[in-house]
């Protein structure tokens, strides 16, 4: 103990030097103080690594443009481990201690609404590139002045199923005269909103809802699910899946399920889900906001190409958005000509950005997904595609469809045609 | 009809679930190592068995044999890196040797878990089925590929039993379960009879393994469930006792089978966990255990 004493002593009055030259160096270098902005994402999944390597990607080509009036755009990435424990610590330590100024963080609901009292509590902007539950907007429009700096920048739960209903009217109802469907979907926070849109518009477009399934995301073996699908004899199935993907695909293919699956499949989104099933995949048709090739905006295409230059793969859907929403965070501290989180939310309300998903807007403090990215033409609709020999090809809306719908020989269309 | 499938879709999981863990229980019954990396091992024959046919392009058959090889080597290594130097420590006092090897194994498919999920992310994979095609049985549309799987398996135990009781080799393995000291005084190397008993395993667990990811898919995220699920079957059958797993793991297929189809796919694996507990109170050496 008596010799380590002195040694300690030493040690911090060496830190505290340390620690007071850094102190003196910050304050003088305050006008060129970079913009940070954390991002906390799941670094193991594929939905989730391209978010930081996108946002990075954005922050490169902002400052070698030279940034935001003069300030440089750093990126501070944390993995969480796709989870919500994680999550928190990390957003406390990107506030507390490497001061970050906005934090873009995961695709996965449960996290986001951890994270969000911590936003609120921290005062810090929090944006997220991929979660979709309805819940997080409703916390920003039932207590405006304690959430409000929470945004949502993807697709809500809601918004997703009308995507999906708006699209199967024109490509099934009208297309394949289909007359009856059946609801999958995995037992998750972003599913409840989802299901309950789907069993709301599913019928007013005309497909009659003839059963109703939610399992467990940790299910592995589908057979049971698909049997039971298939005794109800539906037209189609539609789909709310995103932590499983792969193995309902694959089983789907492999016990010959002749049905059809449309819908929201996270995992579908992603350039290797084609390798990750052996091409199972084939047929199965997808929500998404973006595409290999799909020319949503100017943005889009460019974007994904440089992505894959630089990373070896396209980005995920969340990679996208986490592209978007750097520009968006920069942008919004230029018109604010700060980086106060409070008027940082207020240039960010503002937000009027063509991104690579479309036009961004949020909706306001009175609109009911209030921070949530508002859904419609000339703004996001979002797009079906369709997995087709390998490929990831648009199938939906007509203006970027380039290819009509193809299935594998095992779908039998039964009332339809 | 309903119960023709649920015997279909039971029996194919089942054997599955069989062959799993009869690898586990030959490796405590012989050496007494619970190996809680066991789950770890099979996912990473699945996974390589992937990475052979989808990355580097091979066909499925030689794709299924690295996921083996891969399997019987990570097994070697387990034992060697891992199990050989705490059995052989002279610090860490000898009944206490059991409760490291638990926590070191398990630590150790942790490593490989986390190993498989940097290097090919926690995304679910599948090994590209040997045989494509459905096949009707009495009307019901099973996958042939199902069926092979349920063969493969079968035939696999079948030839282990050959193994074990037919051959040299087995008999001494058998002895060694038995009796080890005695093996060692008859002149054979007890290290060389664990040898083949943990390239016994790899092999039982990559088959496993790779056939799992051609019948269900696996993720990094299925490890710790199949750990626990052989863990479970083992148990209820008796450690250590091969026929007892065999049983237990045709009970708890059927069981969770069962659950999916009449209940919930939601609630599959709850009756299975609620008969092990009622097993523990009333038979705590499992259906046919030995200790």
């Amino acid at each position: 103990m008596t010799s380590t004493t002195p040694r300690r002593t030493a040690w911090s009055l060496i830190l505290l030097g340390a620690t007071a030259l850094g102190l003196s160096l910050s304050s003088a270098a305050n006008a060129a103080d970079p913009i940070k902005i954390g991002v906390i994402a799941e670094a193991q999944a594929i939905a989730g690594a391209s978010i930081p390597q996108a946002a990075q990607m954005a922050a490169d080509e902002i400052n070698a443009k030279g940034g935001v009036d003069g300030r440089q755009i750093q990126i501070v990435a944390y993995d969480n481990h796709s989870s919500s424990a994680d999550s928190v610590r990390a957003f406390q330590r990107a506030v507390n201690e490497d001061k970050v100024n906005a934090v873009i963080t995961s695709y996965i609901s449960e996290v986001v609404l951890a994270l969000e009292p911590w936003a609120s509590r921290l005062k810090t902007l929090m944006i997220t590139p991929g979660a979709a539950s309805n819940e997080i907007t409703r916390a920003i429009h039932e207590n405006y002045d304690k959430n409000k700096y929470t945004f949502h920048g993807y697709l809500t739960s809601a918004a997703l199923a009308q995507s999906v209903c708006d699209a199967a009217k024109d490509l099934l109802v009208d297309g394949k005269k289909m007359k009856t469907a059946v609801i999958m979907s995995e037992d998750a926070a972003w599913t409840k909103p989802l299901d309950i849109g789907y069993q709301e518009c599913l019928p007013k477009i005309g497909l009659k809802v003839l059963d109703h399934i939610r399992f467990s995301p940790d299910t592995t073996d589908f057979t049971p699910i698909f049997n039971k699908i298939e005794s109800s004899k539906p037209d189609v199935i539609i789909t709310g899946i995103s932590h499983v993907g792969v193995q309902p695909t694959v089983q789907w293919k492999n016990q010959q399920v002749p049905i059809p699956m449309f819908g929201i499949s996270s995992q579908a989104t992603n350039s290797t889900f084609g390798k990750d099933t052996n091409n199972a995949a084939d047929g199965v048709l997808y929500q998404g906001v973006s595409g290999p090739g799909v020319a949503v905006t100017p943005k889009s295409v460019p974007f994904a190409e440089n992505f894959k230059k630089k990373f070896g793969n396209y980005p995920s859907y969340a990679g996208y958005t986490s592209y978007d929403e750097v520009y968006m965070i920069a942008d919004a501290a230029k018109r604010a000509g700060s980086t106060d989180s409070d008027k940082l939310v207020a240039a960010m309300e503002k937000t009027d950005w063509e991104g690579t998903i479309g036009r961004v807007q949020f909706y306001g403090k009175e609109d009911k997904f209030t921070h949530g990215i508002k859904y419609g033409k000339g703004l996001i609709t979002g797009l079906i595609l369709q997995w087709q020999d390998g490929q990831q090809v648009a199938v939906w809306p007509k203006d970027v469809a380039k290819a009509q719908l193809k299935f594998p020989s095992f779908i039998k269309f039964s009332s339809a045609n | 009809m309903l119960a023709l499938q649920i015997l279909i879709d039971g029996f194919a999981i089942s054997a599955l679930y069989a062959l799993g863990a009869t690898g586990f229980t030959l490796i405590f019954g012989v050496s007494g190592v619970l190996n809680l990396s066991h789950g770890a091992i099979m996912v990473a024959a699945a996974v390589a068995a992937w990475a052979a046919a989808s990355v580097f392009q091979l066909d499925s058959y030689s794709g299924a044999l690295v996921g083996v090889a891969i399997a019987a080597l990570l097994s070697l290594l387990t034992y060697f890196v891992v199990v050989q130097p705490i059995q052989r420590s002279n610090k860490i006092p000898n009944e206490e040797k059991e409760i490291f090897v638990l926590t070191a194994t398990l630590l150790w498919g942790i490593m490989i878990q986390e190993a498989i999920a940097y290097f090919f992310t926690n995304n679910a994979k599948t090994v590209l089925p040997i045989i494509e095609g459905v096949v009707k049985i009495a009307g019901i549309r099973t996958p042939a590929n199902t069926l092979f799987t349920a063969a493969v398996c079968c035939l696999v135990i079948a030839l282990l039993w050959v193994l074990v009781n037919r051959t040299r080799t087995g008999k001494v393995v058998l002895a060694a379960s038995m009796n080890p000291r005695g093996v060692t005084i008859l002149g054979f190397e007890l290290t060389n009879v664990y040898i083949v008993v943990w390239i016994i395993y790899g092999v039982l667990a990559g088959i496993a393994g790779v056939l799992l990811g051609m019948f269900l898919g696996v993720s990094s995220y299925s490890v710790g469930p199949l750990t626990a699920s052989a863990f479970s079957i083992v148990v209820l059958g008796g450690l250590g006792s091969v026929s007892g797993s065999l049983i237990a793991a045709f009970v708890v297929g059927y069981l969770e089978t069962f659950t999916a189809y009449m209940i919930s796919p939601a609630y599959r694996s709850i009756p299975a966990l609620l008969l092990l507990v009622i097993v523990m109170y009333i038979r705590p050496q499992g259906l046919l255990g030995r200790r």
